[in-house]
């Protein structure tokens, strides 16, 4: 029981950081129809940013302040690169955020050199916040979590309760309408960009000093970023949703479990060498790849994701 | 030690007065990592190595006043690009290669080496491994043309559990490696000398990773803790190290670290206040070992390249390297070979002896922790961290060493 309620747990905490990271990606896509290959440069770039700002004057302003620069960063990438290259078609496009993500990773290089950098948790939330029988759980991963959920409820609220929001959202099926209307649609369009990049930066303050700041971070989350908007279908906020916790929760209880299927063919008596090597693969050794074999699964059987309106 | 100062002071006089500046230096290719994921791994190495080349240069070079020289080839960490780099080695005409990242790249160069010098009697190369710690390089697979400079990962192993042993708290040992050859190795070297040590150990797990694949270690932390494990012992290096031991710590989890790459490039960094007092390394050398002659040039090497200067054995390795050279007064690979089999030397990092039944070099071992800098005992911190590695043991040569397989064959 206390097992399984701290891997409840962990699974939870690590779906949500994985739905800061895609939510951003989803959004950029439902609005620009953008698939940003960079998205975990800015993801990176936010955890650099936070290490150096948190070093100046504090963690607590780095959590705002990060992301706040990293989405100039972003809009301005959209202004004055997208917005040219948008001209060209798709391809271009997405060749453009190739480009990108190559080229951040290079100024992290040239920056702040290719050994990790020593970003640590504030000491105000190097604590354990609670107890689940006789385990501890820290208090980071709480306010892990609590940044995240505070971050769906705000963007909930905002896209569906707002001014800007509708405007957002009437610019995503009827942008020359909207634009006709009077409104600055390509603002609108950099506004969103910027602020998927920010959304990306807040992920990556509060996950680089919960696992690692290096220039290689951007990479190793790139993959799995994708693999969640594709699952829980492109453009679909309320899929990545639910995608990144299932993700979470999977992997989690997949490790825990020594279960292998030498077991199974043993029961359905097939004894042979092949049996014996594809067997002894323990499930807990697979747990990493499951994530892939889900998206390969949706795209076999629902092309267009879980919560996605399009098929692609 | 007298023996090289003796020789170096002896081809500085020489060199000077031959006036010999003008004679081809002896060449060294470097084949790891300079671009990709192990691009920084790579690029520290090769800093390391022209740092000991210099010095050896500034101090007259090798064979009367020739100059030893780096060059570098990138290998990308794949075994197949090793062997496109190992051609334009041998294009160039060098005959000396050393490389260390990754056992399957060393068990492809070895195989490559050898074939080489099969066909090409009159251009043979020596191939000088610096770090990779398959066992059976020195073994079934051992050969004339190889010398390892790192102790295998059984010795590591041997070292490890001797200590273990001595531990009367530890009772129930979880095993925690990479899912490829290396991490195989070390579970199977763990589980067979822990069940002849300390047979009342329980191995409470025994878990495979996919290499640099994981991102969260929270749940494999809480299944160790589940299985109420007091010790871990992983060969893991890199992210899946620092991530792993940060995950631990996060979640309150008390176990020893029991590690072969704590201390490696990035690790400590990663690590910080997380490590201390729990995370041990087994190395060759580390900063705080007092009254070794590398001291300051490894303060100066930090003070230039802003990254620690880790490998001791590399020092060891070119060092042993020239002394060869100089004794056989030959840079050809099969005479410079023939010397440095069952070659005797002391470096700055203490005696060294290159075992001539498998090329194995035989050197002290030392058990550390990572510990608060006091400035004192702990003299150096590692990366800026605040922290340093603190000797728990130092293991001698000869407690080291471990029976071979290796029927060397030896050209006629």
């Amino acid at each position: 029981m206390e097992f399984f309620l701290v891997s409840l747990l962990n699974g939870v905490s690590y779906g949500l950081l994985l739905f800061m990271l895609s939510s951003g990606l989803t959004l950029i896509f439902s609005m620009l129809g953008v698939l940003n290959f960079a998205h975990a440069s800015f993801y990176m770039l936010g955890a650099y940013f936070g290490y150096q700002v948190s070093r100046a004057v504090g963690f607590w302003p780095a959590l705002i302040v990060a992301p706040l620069l990293v989405g100039a960063i972003g809009a301005a990438v959209e202004r004055y690169g997208l917005r040219r290259v948008h001209r060209f078609g798709h391809v271009p496009e997405l060749l453009f955020t190739f480009g990108l993500a190559y080229l951040i990773e290079e100024v992290v290089h040239l920056i702040w050199g290719r050994i990790a950098v020593d970003y640590r948790i504030p000491p105000s939330l190097d604590f354990f916040a609670f107890e689940i029988f006789e385990s501890q759980y820290p208090a980071y991963r709480v306010f892990m979590m609590a940044v995240s959920i505070a971050m769906l409820g705000g963007l909930y609220w905002m896209l569906t309760r707002t001014r800007i929001g509708l405007i957002i959202r009437a610019a995503l099926t009827h942008a020359d309408m909207v634009q006709a209307l009077g409104h600055n649609v390509p603002r609108v369009f950099m506004l969103v960009f910027g602020s998927g990049c920010a959304l990306a930066a807040l992920a990556g303050v509060i996950g680089g000093n919960a696992f690692v700041t290096e220039p290689a971070m951007a990479a190793a989350v790139g993959s799995i970023v994708f693999v969640v908007i594709v699952v829980g279908g492109l453009g679909s906020l309320a899929g990545a949703f639910i995608a990144s916790l299932a993700i979470g929760i999977i992997q989690t209880f997949a490790v825990a479990l020594d279960w292998s299927l030498l077991d199974t063919f043993r029961d359905l008596g097939w004894n042979g060498d092949v049996a014996l090597s594809i067997g002894a693969i323990k499930l807990s050794q697979f747990a990493p790849v499951l994530p892939y074999v889900l998206m390969v699964l949706i795209l076999i059987f629902r092309p267009r994701g879980l919560l996605g309106r399009r098929d692609t | 030690m007298q023996l090289r100062y003796g020789v170096a002071a002896f081809a500085l006089t020489v060199g000077c007065f031959a006036g010999s500046a003008f004679a081809q230096p002896v060449k060294i290719a470097y084949i790891d990592p300079l671009s990709g994921a192990f691009a920084n791994v790579g690029e520290a190495g090769a800093a390391q190595f022209q740092a000991v080349i210099d010095d050896i240069n500034a101090k007259g070079g090798v064979l009367n006043g020739r100059k030893l020289e780096l060059v570098k080839f990138d290998n990308k960490t794949s075994p197949q690009e090793s062997l496109i780099q190992f051609n334009a080695v041998t294009d160039q005409g060098i005959r000396f290669i050393t490389q260390g990242n990754g056992s399957s790249v060393a068990g492809v160069l070895i195989d490559a080496v050898n074939k080489w010098n099969e066909r090409n009697p009159d251009k043979t190369v020596l191939f000088l491994n610096y770090a990779a710690v398959d066992p059976d390089f020195t073994n079934d697979k051992c050969s004339f043309w190889h010398f390892r400079f790192d102790a295998n990962s059984d010795m590591k192993m041997q070292a490890l559990t001797s200590f273990i042993a001595k531990k009367p708290s530890i009772k129930k040992v979880y095993l925690f490696n990479q899912d490829y050859q290396f991490g195989k190795q070390v579970s199977k070297a763990a589980n067979d000398m822990l069940g002849k040590k300390r047979p009342d150990i329980k191995i409470v797990g025994d878990e495979f990773i996919p290499l640099g694949k994981v991102k969260d270690f929270a749940p494999y932390v809480a299944k160790i803790k589940a299985a109420g494990a007091d010790t871990i012992i992983t060969g893991n290096w890199g992210n899946d190290l620092s991530l792993f031991v940060k995950a631990a710590r996060e979640a309150g989890l008390k176990s020893d670290f029991y590690t072969y790459y704590g201390g490696g490039l990035g690790t400590p960094a990663a690590l910080g206040a997380a490590a201390e007092g729990n995370v041990k390394q087994i190395t060759e050398w580390h900063m705080n070992i007092p009254g070794t002659k590398v001291e300051q040039f490894a303060v100066d090497f930090k003070k230039k390249h802003k990254i620690e200067f880790y490998y001791g054995r590399v020092n060891v390795e070119m060092r042993m390297l020239a002394a060869a050279m100089n004794s056989a007064g030959s840079d050809n690979p099969a005479k410079v070979a023939q010397a440095l089999e069952g070659m005797f030397l002391s470096t700055e990092i203490g005696d060294v002896e290159m075992r001539k039944d498998d090329h194995q070099l035989m050197q002290n071992l030392y058990i550390s922790t990572f510990t608060k800098a006091d400035g004192k005992s702990v003299k150096y911190d590692v990366e800026d961290t605040g922290f340093g590695f603190k000797t728990d043991i130092e293991l001698q040569r000869k407690d080291t060493m471990l029976p071979t397989t290796c029927k060397m064959k030896r050209p006629v």
